[in-house]
């Protein structure tokens, strides 16, 4: 299945994929939408980035504009969809690891119609989905978080057409100074992205200070399992990621308080 | 919407019809070609450039139904009924059109080499905003690598372009 083709083609030219037969699913135009319906956001599978990044109704979830509009260059985002990256499951890929931290349903469609799967189950492994061999991702379901809940996702980037080094998605629900509910996921230093369920519990329930985000920092830094590789070593990676998530928590957190902030990719 | 040609990966061909510049091109080519190989060879259009053929440097950008796209990562077929605008097509009237005189007049260029990639992505960025701020030049041009280094004068030559477009 060729869909923005941003991954695969390159992956073609390598010959790290000689497919027998393949569909090219840019002239469905059905596949490419970006709906409201019943409190979440619809998008068609082969939506490109750059639509989304550009759709004043997506940046009701300003996390979803972040994620974006800084993926890769403004080439690649004219033609890669959020379907594919989705489907592709790249441990990099910025989808794959910003969606964790909402209700993001994927609709899996076959030969006996579309299933519904939760974003936490459909990505197995590092390019391992949930897909059997005859489904394809027709669309992705994000759900509206609440009032009072704000959430932002940043990627550190040696230049802008490569892969992040790290990336971390936040999203936060206070009640004033006080956290009620986080999401913390993080992404690149794994063989999928990762919720960091202790980095969640030091926020949760307690105010936020420059202590409890120290904590929450700490122990996002603990849970990832970065390969050392050219977009830096282990160590280095895990200050990244320390760093990111403490500057995205303080984002999510004023943006929970409905305030406008620009988040952005941060370069090398 | 035509009826979908269909056909093995390699050793056959199919036909597609593309318009580059305003021109219908129609070829018999084999399903694996890339646009970019599509504008140079069953064109005869090299203006377009392969720099890196990964899909990092943005050489080969060229406006696929006006958007940029890098060449080097579409296949030929997937642009079959689409309008292609390469660095051919930004002259006017037979003369350089305001984006090439503007990249010549600011020295928007050294070797050249990276010259029409940037020059489309410039194209795409000026529709949008034409007197773009220095972070909308460098989110539009982050695609476009110039080994030369020569980025000031790639900005100012943007933004005489953009005046130049702008008063036209």
């Amino acid at each position: 299945m060729l869909a923005g083709g941003q991954s695969l083609i390159p992956l073609l030219k390598l010959r790290f994929a000689s497919p027998g037969h393949l569909v090219d699913l840019n002239f469905i135009p059905a596949m490419s939408f970006i709906r409201e319906d019943a409190g979440a956001l619809r998008f068609g599978a082969m939506t490109r980035h750059a639509e989304i990044e550009n759709s004043l109704l997506a940046g009701k979830i300003p996390m979803l504009h972040d994620c974006a509009a800084g993926i890769a260059d403004v080439q690649i985002r004219n033609r890669g969809t959020i379907g594919g990256s989705l489907a592709e499951a790249d441990p990099s890929g910025d989808w794959g690891n910003a969606l964790l931290t909402l209700d993001t349903i994927l609709h899996c469609l076959g030969p006996n119609g579309t299933r519904r799967i939760e974003l936490k189950d459909f990505i197995k492994d590092a390019y391992t989905t949930a897909l059997a061999h005859d489904e394809l991702v027709s669309e992705v379901e994000v759900k509206i978080p609440p009032k009072g809940s704000g959430g932002a996702y940043l990627a550190f980037k040696r230049s802008a057409p490569v892969y992040p080094s790290a990336s971390v998605a936040v999203q936060l629900t206070m009640a004033g100074d006080v956290c009620q509910d986080a999401a913390i996921a993080l992404g690149c230093v794994g063989l999928t992205a990762i919720r960091v369920n202790e980095a969640e519990a030091a926020l949760r329930g307690k105010v936020l200070n420059e202590k409890t985000i120290a904590t929450a920092g700490d122990a996002a830094r603990a849970a990832g399992d970065p390969q050392p590789d050219m977009r830096g070593s282990a160590e280095y990676k895990r200050q990244l990621v320390l760093a990111l998530v403490q500057h995205a928590i303080r984002i999510a957190a004023r943006r929970a308080g409905g305030e406008s902030v620009e988040g952005m990719h941060l370069y090398a | 919407m035509p009826e979908r040609a269909t056909a093995e990966l390699t050793g056959t061909t199919i036909a597609a019809t593309i318009s580059v510049n305003g021109k219908p091109y129609r070829r018999e080519i084999e399903p694996r070609m890339l646009l970019v190989e599509f504008l140079r060879e069953a064109c005869d259009l090299t203006g377009t450039h392969v720099g890196c053929d990964t899909s990092y440097c943005g050489a080969c950008t060229v406006l696929m139904n006006g958007q940029a796209v890098k060449s080097c990562t579409v296949l030929a077929v997937q642009a079959d009924g689409s309008e292609i605008t390469t660095v051919e097509g930004l002259e006017e009237d037979g003369q350089l059109g305001p984006i090439q005189k503007a990249f010549g007049e600011a020295y928007g260029l050294q070797c050249g080499y990276c010259t029409p990639g940037l020059m489309l992505a410039t194209r795409q960025l000026l529709r949008s905003s034409p007197e773009p701020s220095d972070d909308e030049i460098r989110k539009a041009i982050a695609g476009n690598t110039c080994r030369c280094t020569g980025y000031m004068n790639i900005f100012k030559a943007i933004r005489l372009a953009g005046r130049r477009v702008k008063g036209a």
